[in-house]
């Protein structure tokens, strides 16, 4: 099976955060991109910039640092996904992860990160130059 | 509803800050941004109140759509009796500043008094710290900015700051956020220099709540479709503002040579097209485009310049990549001084953004100074030894490097066109109106922009109206009164929201009714918007009559009125304000003498004593 992934361009990007204000409305019901699980990042003045966020590694560093199984695959989709009743906070998945896409929410006391909107990622769906796509890659 | 429904208050004086709530009868009558900041300046100050004093209050306004997800939600005032002026200002910025303070839970941040030493505000959420910024005071804008973030270790913190040019008091010195996007006219950066206030810097993490979040993504999702559909909105996404540079230059509305000319020869070196062709050594200006929050146009464009350029070749500081040039800018510094030199250009507009100042003022008063200089009432003693002709490029980017620092004979220029004018004897030739200088549209040839620039609150500017429809098909002052009028009031209106003004084209009224209404309740109908603008523009014309204004400030510069159009589509003709101007205080309900009547502030419900 081919799994659809999030394809980030950055060359398309203009850092207008339409993603970020989806991904926190999506998960949080309110616009604010301080706690959204998509960040686009800014360099020089503006010339480049870079949304990015969980690749959804196979490796799953955050998935086997967690000491009280929160997180777990779901094999329909290949995300890593936090179950926020396990998740006690300790942040030691943050620190697992060698992307910084696993964040400590203050909203919640749990840690998120990108879950793919079970299939239907809305920063995809939000992202007005086509930077954030949604589909099977092609490279 | 999308107000945070709190505003912060901040007095330097006593050094103490505030959280209060909003007053919602005056959120339910001005709405936010531009309309609600000009209520809380006129019950907060006696408009007659020197602008630099401790008594000008500077507001920070948010509008209730600002950091929702409708497009181009980054919008944000500045709200303040002006310098420039001397009448109400109300500066307009995008990038991301104005949103996060909208996150941090604040509509309006009011700044009160004047610290004795010089500071800085860092707001995150509800804590708020007056910060000491002796070590920034003397920096520039974006030396400022880069550090803040850097000594909180924070990337997302935004910072809206001053350079020298506001420091010192330059006339026309904006406030610049997210390092490139400014609350450009009016002098408001003069205004928070006068206030030992350095920079603003905030985080927020509040965000912004919808009550129907189904029913709110409906209509953001069709307000974007419209907008995405919009033959205006494409090309500001990919020639930026700029692409009016080639169609007034064959209209003969391009103002050149200090407005003397109506077109220009160089512009195929400056324009859009311009931008993206490389020169001789292979370099493009044009990088990429970039949006401010929110916004689904991304007019703003991203650029650099050719190391091997005279101006930055020596200085490697500035062979980095920044906010590029758009039409103003471009008329301003090409057009109106003659030079075709588009690495010149864009080095004076970084220059404009590092220190902090507006550049249509700049490029304007530089215009005049320049005509001054040739006439032989500017020697080159004054001008430390610049030839300050026509066509110099090099004077272009020295005199704004002076005029950021003020240094030399940059502190002349830094006094704005009119005081500068007046100083050499010859106030006609400076090209503003209340003060405030041109933008680049010829009146003679665009008669509502000229009614516009006479009747604007601040001055002349281009983005208090839009009758450009109207002027291309018909260069007389007929009928174009009352498309004045409400395009004033529509504008205001659009100011107030939180939202950008170049969305305008794509967005009927009924547009605008169905985003507020789903943010802030089903009574705003297009006609209480409509309404709600038309308050607005009498709240400022009565902050300004309060303020002295005069009915013989309602006019244009004599090379307008007197000297007919050398050339172009209005050759012969001059800007029509004898007919334009009665039409127009008829249209709007004021005496003949251009005050606001008594039932007109009644039926606008202001209270009409404060006519005095």
């Amino acid at each position: 099976m081919t799994l659809k992934t999030l394809n980030l361009d950055a060359n398309k990007c203009t850092s207008c955060l339409q993603c970020e204000m989806a991904c926190s409305l999506e998960h949080e019901g309110i616009f604010s991109p301080a706690f959204s699980r998509i960040k686009v990042f800014e360099f020089e003045h503006g010339k480049r910039s870079i949304p990015y966020t969980c690749t959804q590694c196979t490796e799953a560093w955050c998935m086997q640092a967690c000491p009280t199984d929160a997180i777990s695959i779901n094999h329909l989709l290949g995300t890593k996904v936090v179950d926020e009743n396990k998740c006690v906070g300790c942040k030691v998945c943050t620190m697992a992860c060698p992307y910084g896409t696993i964040n400590y929410n203050t909203r919640s006391g749990k840690v998120t990160k990108c879950d793919l909107c079970d299939g239907e990622p809305k920063c995809a769906e939000a992202c007005p130059t086509g930077a954030i796509t949604y589909g099977v890659a092609t490279s | 509803m999308t107000w945070a429904k709190r505003i912060l208050r901040v007095n330097l004086t006593e050094l103490t800050t505030t959280i209060e709530p909003l007053n919602m009868a005056w959120a339910n009558d001005y709405l936010g941004g531009r309309g609600l900041g000009t209520k809380y300046l006129l019950e907060g100050m006696d408009p007659k109140a020197d602008a630099m004093s401790p008594e000008n209050p500077l507001i920070f306004a948010t509008g209730p759509l600002t950091g929702t997800m409708c497009s181009t939600s980054g919008r944000f005032a500045v709200v303040t009796k002006g310098p420039l002026t001397n009448m109400v200002a109300a500066s307009n910025s995008g990038g991301k500043f104005g949103a996060e303070l909208k996150f941090a839970g604040y509509d309006l941040l009011i700044v009160e008094g004047r610290a004795s030493t010089p500071v800085y505000l860092l707001i995150l959420d509800d804590t708020v710290k007056i910060m000491p910024a002796e070590q920034y005071w003397g920096t520039s804008v974006w030396h400022t900015e880069e550090d803040i973030k850097s000594v909180h270790n924070d990337p997302q913190i935004k910072v809206a700051s001053i350079g020298v040019a506001g420091e010192q008091g330059v006339k026309y010195a904006c406030i610049v956020n997210d390092l490139h996007r400014a609350a450009g006219r009016s002098g408001v950066g003069a205004v928070m220099g006068s206030k030992n206030l350095k920079a603003v810097a905030v985080r927020g993490t509040h965000g912004v709540s919808v009550e129907n979040p189904k029913e709110f993504m409906a209509v953001v999702k069709s307000s974007h479709q419209l907008l995405a559909d919009d033959a205006g909105r494409k090309s500001l996404t990919d020639y930026g503002t700029s692409a009016m540079v080639d169609t007034l230059n064959a209209f003969g509305g391009l103002p050149t040579k200090n407005f003397q000319e109506v077109s220009f020869a160089g512009t195929e070196k400056i324009n859009p097209q311009a931008m993206v062709t490389p020169n001789e050594n292979g370099h493009t200006n044009l990088v990429t485009n970039k949006a401010c929050f929110g916004c689904t146009i991304g007019c703003g464009r991203i650029a650099h310049i050719d190391k091997n350029h005279f101006s930055i070749k020596e200085r490697s500081q500035y062979w980095h990549a920044s906010g590029g040039l758009e039409y103003e800018t471009i008329f301003a510094f090409g057009p109106m001084l003659c030079i075709d030199d588009i690495d010149a250009l864009t080095f004076a507009s970084f220059l404009m953004n590092e220190h902090g100042m507006d550049p249509i003022s700049f490029g304007v008063t530089l215009a005049a100074a320049m005509e001054l200089y040739e006439l032989g009432l500017i020697s080159k003693d004054e001008t430390d030894g610049v030839e300050l002709r026509f066509g110099n490029a090099e004077a272009l980017t020295i005199m704004a490097e002076k005029t950021g620092l003020h240094e030399g004979f940059g502190k002349m220029l830094g006094l704005g066109s009119k005081l500068m004018c007046e100083h050499y004897g010859r106030p006609e030739l400076s090209m503003s109106v209340k003060g405030q200088e041109f933008a680049g549209y010829d009146s003679r040839s665009l008669q509502g922009m000229g009614l516009g620039y006479a009747t604007g609150n601040r001055g002349a500017c281009h983005l208090r109206h839009d009758t450009f429809t109207e002027d291309m098909e018909d260069q007389t002052g007929q009928g174009k009164a009352q498309p004045c009028k409400d395009s004033q009031d529509r504008i205001a209106m659009i100011d107030s929201t939180g939202l950008c003004l170049f969305t305008s084209g794509a967005w009927a009224n009924s547009v605008w009714s169905e985003q507020v209404s789903v943010a802030c309740g089903p009574e705003w109908t297009s006609e209480k918007l409509l309404e709600t603008g038309e308050r607005i523009w009498n709240l400022e014309r009565l902050f300004n009559v309060q303020a002295g204004l005069r009915k013989e400030d309602d006019t244009l510069p004599a090379r307008m009125l007197n000297t007919p159009a050398p050339a172009g589509i209005a050759k012969g003709k001059v800007a029509q304000l004898d007919i334009m101007l009665p039409e127009y205080y008829a249209a709007r309900g004021w005496s003949t003498e251009g005050k606001p009547t008594t039932d007109t502030l009644s039926r606008l419900g202001i209270d009409a004593s404060m006519l005095g």
